[in-house]
């Protein structure tokens, strides 16, 4: 008897279980019988706690807010002065990056299927944008990365609902090369200090096969990979100071990045070689002087200091540093660039006065081509759904007279010059001599 | 008949959640079936704490069951799901099995670490390994069904019944061992094992079972959540996923297998709540609930049943 009564009890637990979920199902149902001018949902995802929150999450984020915001007070200057999205306002949902790969499709799931956005926008973690890609196209829903950098979401498969409109890694590497080459044209021998993980591996495979490229005759001296995190360098710092390489390669970021350059320099590593700092610019209103000068800075394209100087870049900087105080680094780019991208692609499905569907949108989106804060986007790679971008790389100066944090001397590659042409893999562009590459 | 009665409800309580997929939003069925995948591993961990034992390395065959589902789809193109979640059980158990040799030896915080420190050396090798994607990992084939090939919303529901098969059978099975001797034994043993050890039982081999036991289902809970979330990572066999397990271990208790079941059902809707409320402060909501379980409930949810039956035992 007492058992039959747990069993009872145990399914009442279950259907508590389920019913937890229930209220926000319901959420769904009121929304659905919307009115005329129903508002377009965008579901935002970025990084809103953990250790790429600060330096990336938190940037893209805002930048998504700001640059709706605008949109939506129809503010932004032409062709981006419709209000919101083709005149229908802009709703956005941020939801948080952290978690495994599976709370992470959970997530996108809860976003396609309970929530009805319109479209999603984010990801930065590479390994996320490779869960998250299968799945977008199964669930047929509208989907651009921001950030995440790795090659592999188009070449290992041709993708129908996925975009991406900022370039992926191998521009970042590529040109960091080239800028290097061109400012040390004896260089000998190069190191390079990256973390143990995809993100620093692919980043040093790219950078090596670029240099053997550009410069077959340096050598590579001290490769190093440091667990992700490690926080403390001394052992590098010592390994590195044996060295006689004219530069050193990192694509650290923030923590890793800040705690690397505050203990080399402690020991005078820069004053020996070179520091090109891949991702340097997301770091630079925060290290301020701290960040010795002559450091080589990319910001994975054309964004911050970087930024050409047109309207888009004056706007959108103002906007952003009016509100949080700070300018805007390349995360808050990628976003706003991405936003605009496919603001664009949307008006122009929607140009028949229908509210377009993911298939019209995702149609007008491939091989666009579009101006915004960073420049150009062409949508050329992957069918027409990865975007390409000049890049440019620069050197760093802290301007003492007015305490603020300068790049110099910077030089821009075209994208073609960095980027693969359509149709090759980035990896085997590299290793065949970059062959056909625009400079 | 008290065992019958228990088969009964649990069967019930089985159809009906089967019966449940199609009316169900598929979002709804996805979270399902990666919290019952889940639940496998949390059972695994049931059956150790029953000895007193916590593993804070259980993602370590979690992660073998994912990889091995992955890894044959990309190597051999072969996509069978059922044959993938056996092979994924079975490749975790061999290697419980091979270290449990090593593991049956150890208690309290050494079983702990020395089992966390296993997981991390597996990560590590994966971290290392740039073939796989590294950290990023890689994709799943998508899986068939005995050759039919389901896609979308199908795709999902039979994911989600062949998760409730697995996870029933599971539950079935774990709930006999709990009743043989060598399960009952668990609470001697976790008591005084030198008395049990004096009983003329080796207390070293129950413990090896055991580990193989919750291997053998971390390894086709890792397989299930492998298919059903369609990418692998090395952050599968990461601490930080143990932990998790422990987590939700915590919160169901162990004192009946379906707790492992309900609560790692909790545990993903509260999640997915607390990240659609709360996109900044989910953790913290998750932390609360975790202190108010230890301060309020500490033998887990499961103990909720169990008060009840009391209470109503006092009464007339």
């Amino acid at each position: 008897m007492a058992h039959r009564r747990t069993a009872t009890l145990w399914s009442l637990a279950g259907l508590a279980a389920v019913a937890a979920m229930v209220p926000a199902q319901f959420e769904v149902f009121a929304q659905t019988p919307a009115p005329a001018a129903a508002p377009i949902k965008l579901g935002i995802v970025s990084f809103l706690s953990g250790p790429a929150a600060s330096p990336f999450g938190i940037p893209g984020r805002n930048g998504a807010e700001i640059v709706l915001e605008a949109l939506n007070a129809g503010t932004a200057p032409a062709p981006y002065n419709k209000v919101g999205f083709g005149g229908t306002k802009v709703e956005a949902k941020y939801v948080d990056e952290a978690g495994s790969a599976a709370n992470v499709v959970t997530d996108f799931r809860n976003l396609v299927q309970r929530d009805q956005v319109d479209a999603v926008v984010g990801y930065i973690s590479s390994g996320n944008c490779l869960a998250v890609a299968p799945v977008a196209e199964e669930l047929k829903a509208l989907t651009v990365f921001y950030d995440c950098g790795t090659p592999r979401i188009f070449e290992e498969k041709a993708r129908a609902y996925v975009f991406r409109a900022s370039p992926h890694a191998t521009m970042d590497s590529v040109g960091a090369a080239r800028y290097l080459v061109a400012k040390k044209k004896n260089i000998t021998s190069y190191s390079g200090i990256n973390q143990n993980y995809a993100w620093g591996q692919d980043s040093w495979r790219d950078f090596i096969g670029a240099m053997k490229v550009l410069a077959p005759k340096a050598e590579a001296d001290k490769i190093l990979f440091p667990k992700l995190f490690a926080g403390e360098f001394g052992a590098e710092v010592s390994t590195l100071l044996t060295s006689k390489s004219q530069a050193l390669h990192t694509s650290f970021w923030d923590g890793d990045l800040e705690g690397f350059i505050y203990q080399e320099q402690a020991r005078g590593l820069d004053k020996r070689m070179t520091i090109i700092a891949t991702t340097g610019e997301s770091s630079i209103w925060r290290l301020r002087d701290k960040m010795p000068d002559g450091t080589i800075i990319g910001g994975r394209g054309p964004h911050g200091p970087l930024a050409p100087d047109n309207a888009f870049n004056k706007w959108f900087s103002k906007i952003y540093t009016d509100r949080y105080n700070v300018p805007p680094t390349y995360p808050s780019y990628q976003m706003a660039q991405s936003l605009l991208g496919l603001k664009l692609a949307y008006e122009k499905a929607a140009a028949g006065g229908a509210k377009p569907n993911a298939d019209q949108i995702a149609a007008a989106f491939k091989g666009l081509t579009f101006t915004g804060p960073s420049g150009e986007t062409k949508m050329v790679l992957g069918d027409g759904h990865q975007g390409i971008q000049e890049t440019a790389y620069g050197t760093y100066r802290f301007n003492k007279a007015k305490k603020e944090p300068e790049i110099v001397d910077v030089m821009r590659f075209p994208a073609e010059c960095v980027n693969p042409p359509p149709g090759i893999d980035a990896d085997k562009w590299i290793a065949d001599g970059m062959k056909g590459a625009k400079c | 008949m008290q065992s019958r009665a228990s088969l009964l409800g649990g069967l019930a309580l089985l159809v009906a959640a089967a019966l449940a997929a199609p009316f169900l939003p598929d979002w709804m069925v996805s979270l399902a079936t990666i919290a019952f995948a889940n639940a496998l591993v949390v059972l695994g961990l049931v059956v150790l704490w029953r000895v007193g034992l916590v593993s804070f390395g259980q993602a370590l065959y979690y992660c073998i069951g994912a990889y091995a589902v992955a890894l044959t789809g990309r190597w051999t193109g072969f996509t069978d799901a059922l044959a993938l979640v056996l092979l994924g059980g079975v490749g975790a158990g061999i290697v419980a099995a091979s270290i449990g040799f090593l593991l049956a030896r150890y208690r309290e915080i050494f079983f702990a670490m020395l089992s966390l420190a296993l997981s991390m050396i597996l990560y590590g090798v994966l971290v290392k390994t740039e073939s796989l994607g590294s950290t990023d990992g890689f994709s799943v084939a998508t899986p068939t069904f005995f050759g039919y090939a389901p896609h979308g919303a199908q795709l999902s529901h039979w994911l989600y019944w062949l998760t409730l098969g697995v996870d029933a059978i599971a539950a079935l099975l774990v709930g006999l061992y709990f009743r043989s001797v060598a399960g009952a034994l668990a609470a001697p043993i976790r008591d005084n094992e030198i008395r049990v050890e004096f009983l003329g039982i080796s207390v070293s081999g129950i413990i090896h079972t055991k580990v193989i036991i919750a291997g053998v289902l971390g390894g086709l809970g890792g397989a299930l959540a492998a298919m059903s979330i369609g990418h692998v990572d090395p952050n599968m066999a990461y601490w930080t996923t143990s932990g998790g397990f422990v987590f939700v271990t915590v919160l169901a208790g162990s004192g009946y297998v379906a707790a492992a079941f309900v609560g790692s059902l909790a545990f993903e809707a509260l999640r997915s709540f607390a990240v659609d409320v709360m996109p900044q402060l989910w953790q913290m909501t998750l932390g609360s609930v975790l202190l108010l379980t230890i301060l309020f409930l500490p033998e887990g949810l499961g103990s909720l049943v169990s008060r009840l039956r009391q209470r109503r035992a006092v009464k007339p």
